[in-house]
């Protein structure tokens, strides 16, 4: 057993030690959100608001607030998102196709508190609403904005895997170019779920851009143009209360969130198989 | 692209038009949304600019009540734990991606891999409250104790060491850009031709000489642009470290004392700004954390398209 | 004890080949390089069946046979690169001056510097100079001192036919030359470790004539030195560089004779056939 022999095994174990301290944090996250989480959830937690006095509260509004304004993004980021990977895949041609592709991949990578400055600047501030202009609506524009390049990109990655001979055959038999168009979508569905679900995965757990334009509450849904609460907002301001009953909700809270999150993500890494990773 | 034909009927043609038309107005959203963010973020914070000029980047006081806004501790904060971050999270990555692309046997790589991607699908905020409450007190503050202990001679060691401070937040970013820096590393690796690492093999090199020569050297440009995406990633993150750093509006020259980023700082700040100054402001510290952040993911995006081919899906 | 030998010097010696030997070709001397009864498998395939036989000493061995007779794998057990492919097998010896490479306490790494290998595709390290890549071998090994490397790269590289080429353009990259210059950069980095056997595994079948031919020249120049090993299915290369040449099919060794012998008066009908062009 000569020095190298000896070095060759001291490096390939430290590469070893470092999936194990990447692995690391993931499981402890996993164990202290579901251990101290699950002690917080009751059907009472579930299905009461926020109750800042009493021990009664729960997360009611907190995830109503998220389905809505995550429904409200997506209702603007899908369709955009779509047709804008169908632009990128279909329309575009070379040189035009990658321009707007890595534009949309610089996109992906602003950082979500920027995104809510965007929509605060532009929205929030000037709008004259009972709460100082945080609305859901501000809200669900902000995280529809997020979720566009991601659905744009994995769409477009999505339709260029359709292979050419489809294309040629639909337009062989003289129909139409949107409906070739749909009939493609059609074929690459699995992608195109798989991105629609991980762009809406990623923006329910997005907290920062929410803090300038939703704010938060402690009530039930209250309109459009009223602030919202949502869970990650109802995360931040529990978790960092310091009061042993509130943090204990955010951790209840946390599970909910996570288990929904990476089940989604789990789920479609079972079915697709594919390496993704947000960049 | 095949051509069409022209097609039988108004009625094909009109709607093939307007949806031509819907996809090329939403994809005109992408370049316009990117330049909205520009010109929204500079034109809004055009009164926080006439009023502080450069003095907001190169001056240390945040003071809402005296109206006086400067970020340079905030943004030496956004630098300063971004590098820790990649110090300390890019060796891991590294190692990470060595072992999935040239040790681990098939079957456990895809597992593996998986399983390290699910990292970045945790939310933020989750990440922030498990800081907070475990990895703080847990790992970092014995850390730092033992890092004071054994070091404590050197300033950058000396504060207080109450475990959310700088050091902290450097620490959740590394765990943060893990995901992104490994998976970026272990397709450039991947992408090594097998006669690199033959011809290494053959003159007598062992397996890590092998890896360090071939792959490392053939995969380094990929490599680094993954070490810039998550440098990118690192400024941008807000909940997670801000609920770590401290948020102390000074910026010491030690680890150990409580500090603030961009991020954390605009965070800190809502909800409670009013008024033309305050809110042109806030709005100039989202429009320098974009320009940092931008030149990062730039940075990043133009050796990856021009260098490693493209292997991941990614978003 | 073999396994205690380094391989090479990391000080003192000059650089140039041990003395040159005048060994007429039938003196029984001890083979270089003797293989045993061996026997490889890719998983399930059985690639080699028993296959034995021995390499002179500073002469150029053939090996030729149609597409997979096994002959690229017969070369690359013996140095040891065939154990690298997950799910490989191999049973029998490979003896490199009379000792079991495959021996319990053998250095696969000091086996592989002692027997050097120039692939099909020529493949230097692309990240680094064309003088780094010459040297990488002894990197490696740990020589550090750069004068040292030097003189050894130049040496490598003049024994190559590379010198005059490239001198001016050290320090560009490897992959900056031709396929042909990329090929003999690829002969000098596998020099520059002073092996004593070389295999070749096809190395001009990607080259041009004009590069093709340069490297054969290149091989007639090396046997005086060196133990040379070539795989090839171009039947012709085989005859103008190789002193012996050994026919494989279906991973079995058919026919090994003096290449003279072998071209004009095979012994085999299955060697004949395939000279003549009948199949493969």
């Amino acid at each position: 057993m000569n020095v190298r022999n000896i070095l060759d095994k001291v490096w390939l174990s430290l590469a070893v030690a470092a999936v194990v301290v990447a692995l690391a944090p993931l499981a402890s996250i996993i164990y202290y959100v579901t251990v101290r989480g699950i002690a917080a959830i009751s059907w009472n937690f579930l299905t009461h608001n926020f109750d800042q006095i009493g021990n009664s509260g729960g997360i009611a509004n907190a995830l109503e607030g998220t389905f809505l304004v995550v429904a409200l993004a997506s209702a603007i980021g899908i369709p955009v998102g779509l047709l804008a990977g169908v632009y990128i895949s279909e329309y575009a041609t070379g040189r035009l196709a990658d321009v707007v592709r890595f534009l949309s991949d610089v996109l992906v990578g602003v950082p979500s508190i920027v995104t809510g400055i965007l929509v605060y600047s532009a929205i929030v501030v000037s709008f004259p609403t009972p709460y100082k202009g945080y609305t859901a609506f501000a809200a669900g524009i902000a995280l529809g904005l997020m979720e566009i390049p991601i659905i744009a990109n994995t769409t477009s990655e999505s339709l260029k895997l359709v292979p050419n001979s489809l294309r040629e055959a639909s337009a062989a038999l003289g129909i139409r170019k949107w409906r070739t168009i749909f009939l493609m979508m059609a074929n690459c569905l699995g992608g195109i779920m798989t991105g629609i679900l991980l762009a809406t995965s990623r923006v329910a757990g997005e907290t920062a851009p929410l803090l300038l334009t939703a704010l938060g509450s402690t009530q039930s849904f209250q309109g459009w143009f009223n602030s919202i609460e949502t869970m990650t907002l109802f995360i931040f301001q529990n978790g960092t209360s310091g009061t042993p009953n509130l943090v204990e909700q955010a951790w209840g809270a946390s599970f909910i969130l996570l288990i929904t999150v990476l089940g989604i993500n789990i789920a479609i890494k079972l079915v697709t198989r594919r390496r993704i990773v947000f960049v | 692209m095949s051509t069409f034909p022209a097609g039988r009927g108004r009625k094909g043609a009109l709607a093939d038009n307007v949806f031509r038309g819907l996809v090329f107005l939403f994809a005109a959203l992408i370049p316009f949304i990117l330049a909205a963010y520009l010109f929204e973020l500079g034109s809004h914070s055009i009164p926080s600019i006439n009023a502080f000029g450069l003095s907001f980047v190169f001056g240390s006081q945040w003071n809402p009540p005296r109206e006086i806004f400067e970020v340079l501790p905030e943004i030496l904060g956004t630098l300063v734990s971004s590098l820790i971050a990649i110090a300390i999270g890019v060796p891991i990555s590294l190692g990470v991606a060595v072992f999935l692309s040239e040790i681990s046997p098939k079957g456990p790589r895809e597992i593996i891999s998986a399983v390290v991607e699910l990292l970045a699908a945790v939310p933020s905020i989750v990440f922030g409250f498990w800081g907070l409450v475990i990895l703080v007190p847990q790992v970092v503050r014995p850390v730092e104790g033992f890092l004071q202990a054994a070091l404590g001679f050197i300033p950058l060691f000396q504060h207080a060491a109450s475990g959310y401070d700088l050091f902290a937040g450097g620490v959740i970013l590394a765990i943060m850009i893990i995901p992104y820096v490994a998976a970026v590393s272990r397709d450039a690796m991947l992408t090594v031709p097998r006669s690199q690492l033959e011809a290494a093999y053959a003159l007598g090199g062992t397996k890590s000489e092998v890896i360090r020569m071939a792959v490392l050297g053939y995969a380094r440009s990929g490599i680094i642009a993954g070490v810039f995406l998550g440098f990118g990633r690192a400024i941008g993150e807000t909940m997670a470290v801000t609920l770590v750093i401290g948020n102390s509006l000074q910026f010491t020259s030690s680890l150990f004392a409580p500090a603030q980023t961009l991020a954390s700082l605009i965070a800190n700040n809502y909800g409670e700004t009013i008024g033309t100054v305050p809110v042109a402001a806030l709005i100039e510290v989202g429009l320098v954390l974009l320009g940092l952040s931008l030149l990062a993911n730039f940075g990043a995006r133009l050796i990856l398209r021009r260098f490693v081919r493209k292997g991941a899906q990614m978003l | 004890m073999y396994s205690e030998v380094e391989g090479i010097e990391v000080e003192g010696s000059p650089v140039s080949a041990s003395a040159v030997n005048t060994i007429p070709f039938d003196a029984g001397k001890h083979p270089i390089v003797e293989v045993r009864n061996l026997n490889a498998w890719y998983g399930p395939q059985h690639i080699l069946s028993d296959v034995s036989m021995k390499f002179k000493r500073n002469r150029v061995t053939a090996i030729i046979g149609p597409s997979g007779c096994g002959k690229s794998t017969l070369v690359r057990c013996i140095n040891r690169l065939h154990e690298l492919v997950p799910n490989s097998k191999l049973t029998g010896n490979v003896m490199l001056d009379g000792v079991d490479i495959y021996g319990k306490q053998i250095d696969v790494v000091v086996v592989r510097r002692r027997i050097g290998m120039v692939f099909q595709k020529p493949n230097p390290f692309p990240n680094m100079s064309i003088r780094d890549n010459v040297v990488a071998g002894l990197k490696l090994a740990g020589v550090r001192d750069k004068k040292r490397l030097d003189e050894i790269a130049k040496n490598a590289l003049q024994q190559a036919f590379l010198w005059d080429e490239v001198k001016d353009k050290l320090s560009n990259s490897g992959a900056s030359i031709s396929g042909g210059q990329q090929q003999r950069l690829c002969i000098a980095r596998a020099l520059a470790v002073e092996p004593e056997v070389i295999l070749m595994d096809e190395p001009c079948s990607a080259l041009d004539p004009t590069a093709t031919a340069k490297i054969e020249e290149l091989i007639n120049k090396l046997s005086e030195d060196y133990t040379v090993i070539i795989v090839t299915h171009n039947m012709q290369q085989a005859s103008r560089v190789a002193d012996y040449t050994a026919f494989m099919y279906l991973g079995k060794l058919i026919e090994y004779d003096e290449t003279p012998t072998m071209f004009e008066n095979p012994k085999e009908e299955l060697t004949e056939r395939y000279i003549t062009g009948k199949f493969g």
